[in-house]
């Protein structure tokens, strides 16, 4: 039953994003995909159970190897998604002058 | 599931965890929920920067909550890994140019879905032959479309660093060879799905997705990255959403579903844009072959040229001019050139706009960042074609700026192009249209822009950055002149 309840999780967030993406400007694709690429370091979470836990030294290694992956994933992807976002101005009035 | 206390201390016990396991998931549905605010942020402009960083909050709740798991017993290795990947990242973020974003985030692209492989393989040594069937279905399709991505993505980022030659590079067979690759995979991922403990099944198939990744992305062309930019993004989402499926974790399957859907949408929005089909783009090797049916019509025309004095009076007293920038312009960093003679128009009492074409640049939206780095304001950004067009139609002067495909005429009128059907601006529509262009080459498509022997066309040939700068002059000498 769990996994069926895990596909409904899915499939809404799916549905979620569509209709959420689709309204994004063409303006902010670029932010938008280093926001998701951000937002998919969400990895972190599984990366820092497998550095963590008790599952031998290749494990820890491996999982070590990706908590450093995974975080590199998070602060440059969350970082450079605010600084292109801060680069972008509103219009001040006076660059609409023919309006 | 349910556990009957045996004795007060279980009990304790019990409620303990339970209290803990509450945090715990009450993080993640918090973070679930900021991911899913900080990407609607993003569908208008002046919201985007706060709505980002709450996403960014989200993430380290959904960090804290993990780091209260009951199946962590060690921290030490943790706050290693933590630290090294915020050395690592930091300086890449705040260093990187804004030209090289397609790159920087192929890149990063391949470093979280490292992560989700290495994951998926840690699970599945954990687990051995006993686990279910559903996850080690989903074990396999994280390091299927894991390993799959880290590969891929080295290789966009190879092609749009120029490490790897941007042609796209093909042999006999190449499609059958990644076909059959392809279908041993799934042959073994079947294997995997029936008989977990079957180890060679599974290291067999993370080592053919390793492979794939780099034998898809070979026959792409460097001009095509942008698609196979968007695709990687919606598999790396994959990943970690079949993460969250193996583990059992929600917040991973959410934040997965969201970028697996995001990268598909810009991937099929970048197909139409570029006008060939999602599978064209894929198994086309496009810039291999470039088609000869527009090279054979009327050779001998000459494109007339202007002198920088005469372009910088017409463009001195244009009333309404908008300027096509193209990803020649980045290349050639003319962005602030370009904003310094934007506000000389303007003080001059001119008005200025940019048509920014949804593939122009290396990536959805490439160019709007990069003039907005330059200072100049979204309301000047046209980024709709059809609204560019009506623009177009009154304004005096058009200033192409190292584009090419993205203004040729054929992509309405010559139905043999390779561009037809493409949407496409019509600076030829404004009373004078100037090209600056770096040489008498074609563009990206190989394909010969008859615009540049238009009536209303006059070249300025020369580096873009240079060219502005001299008609920046110019237009300064005018007044002087007075």
């Amino acid at each position: 039953m769990t996994q069926i309840f895990q596909l409904y999780v899915f499939l809404l967030a799916g549905f979620v994003g569509f209709i959420i993406i689709q309204r994004v400007p063409p303006l902010l694709h670029t932010p938008l995909m280093s926001a998701t690429n951000a937002i998919s370091g969400i990895s972190l979470v599984g990366a820092l159970v497998a550095a963590g836990g008790k599952y031998g030294t290749l494990s820890t290694i491996l999982g070590v190897i990706a908590v450093v992956c995974a975080t590199t994933n998070v602060v440059a992807g969350f970082l450079i998604t605010d600084r292109m976002l801060a680069m972008f101005k509103k219009p001040d009035g006076k660059s609409e002058s023919g309006k | 599931m349910i556990a009957l206390p045996l004795s007060v201390e279980a009990a304790a016990a019990a409620a303990a965890l339970g209290v803990r396991d509450w945090v715990i998931q009450l993080a993640y549905l918090a973070a679930s929920a900021l991911f899913i605010l900080g990407l609607r942020s993003l569908t208008k402009p002046a919201d985007a920067r706060l709505g980002m960083q709450q996403a960014a909050a989200g993430m380290l709740f959904a960090v804290i909550g993990t780091l209260l798991d009951a199946n962590i017993v060690t921290y030490q290795w943790i706050l290693v890994g933590l630290v090294l990947g915020t050395a690592l990242g930091y300086p890449m973020a705040m260093k990187i140019e804004m030209t090289s974003m397609p790159q920087f985030i192929a890149f990063s692209h391949a470093f979280g879905a490292l992560a989700a492989t290495l994951v998926g393989i840690v699970e599945y040594r954990h687990l051995g032959g006993a686990m279910p069937t559903g996850v080690a279905a989903a074990l396999s399709f994280e390091v299927l479309f894991g390993a799959l991505t880290v590969t891929g993505s080295l290789m966009a980022f190879g092609k749009l660093q120029e490490l790897i030659t941007g042609r796209p590079i093909t042999f006999q067979g190449q499609n059958a060879v990644n076909f059959l690759m392809m279908a041993v995979a799934v042959v073994c991922f079947v294997m995997v799905v029936v008989n977990p403990a079957n180890t060679a099944a599974f290291y067999t198939m993370v080592a053919l997705a390793f492979l794939l990744g780099v034998t898809m992305v070979l026959p792409i062309g460097g001009g095509d990255m942008p698609v196979v930019v968007s695709l990687l993004n919606s598999y790396a989402g994959l990943a970690a959403s079949a993460t969250g499926f193996a583990i059992g974790n929600n917040v991973l399957i959410i934040a997965g579903a969201l970028e697996g859907a995001g990268g598909f949408i810009l991937s099929i929005l970048m197909s139409k844009a570029m006008n060939r089909s999602f599978a064209n783009v894929l198994f086309g090797a496009f810039g291999s072959a470039p088609t000869a049916s527009s090279g054979a019509k009327g050779p001998a025309k000459e494109s007339k040229t202007i002198s920088t004095e005469d372009a910088a009076m017409q463009v001195a007293y244009a009333g309404s001019v908008v300027i096509v920038p193209g990803y020649g312009m980045a290349v050639a960093q003319a962005q602030h050139t370009c904003r310094e003679l934007h506000e000389l128009i303007q003080k001059k009492g001119g008005d200025v706009k940019y048509a920014i074409h949804p593939v122009a640049g290396r990536m959805p939206g490439h160019l709007n960042v990069i003039l907005s780095e330059a200072g100049i304001d979204y309301g000047a950004l046209l980024t709709d074609v059809d609204d560019a067009n009506r623009v177009l139609q009154t304004a005096d002067v058009a200033i192409i700026i190292g584009a090419n495909d993205i203004v040729n005429p054929d992509a309405e009128e010559d139905k043999a192009s390779p561009l037809y059907g493409m949407p496409i601006f019509r600076p030829w529509t404004a009373k004078t249209v100037f090209v600056i262009k770096r040489g008498k080459g074609t563009g990206f498509s190989g394909v010969e822009n008859p615009l540049f022997f238009r009536d209303n066309t006059l070249m300025l040939y020369g580096d873009a950055k240079g060219v502005l700068g001299n008609l920046i002059k110019e237009i300064k000498a005018l007044d002087e002149g007075h």
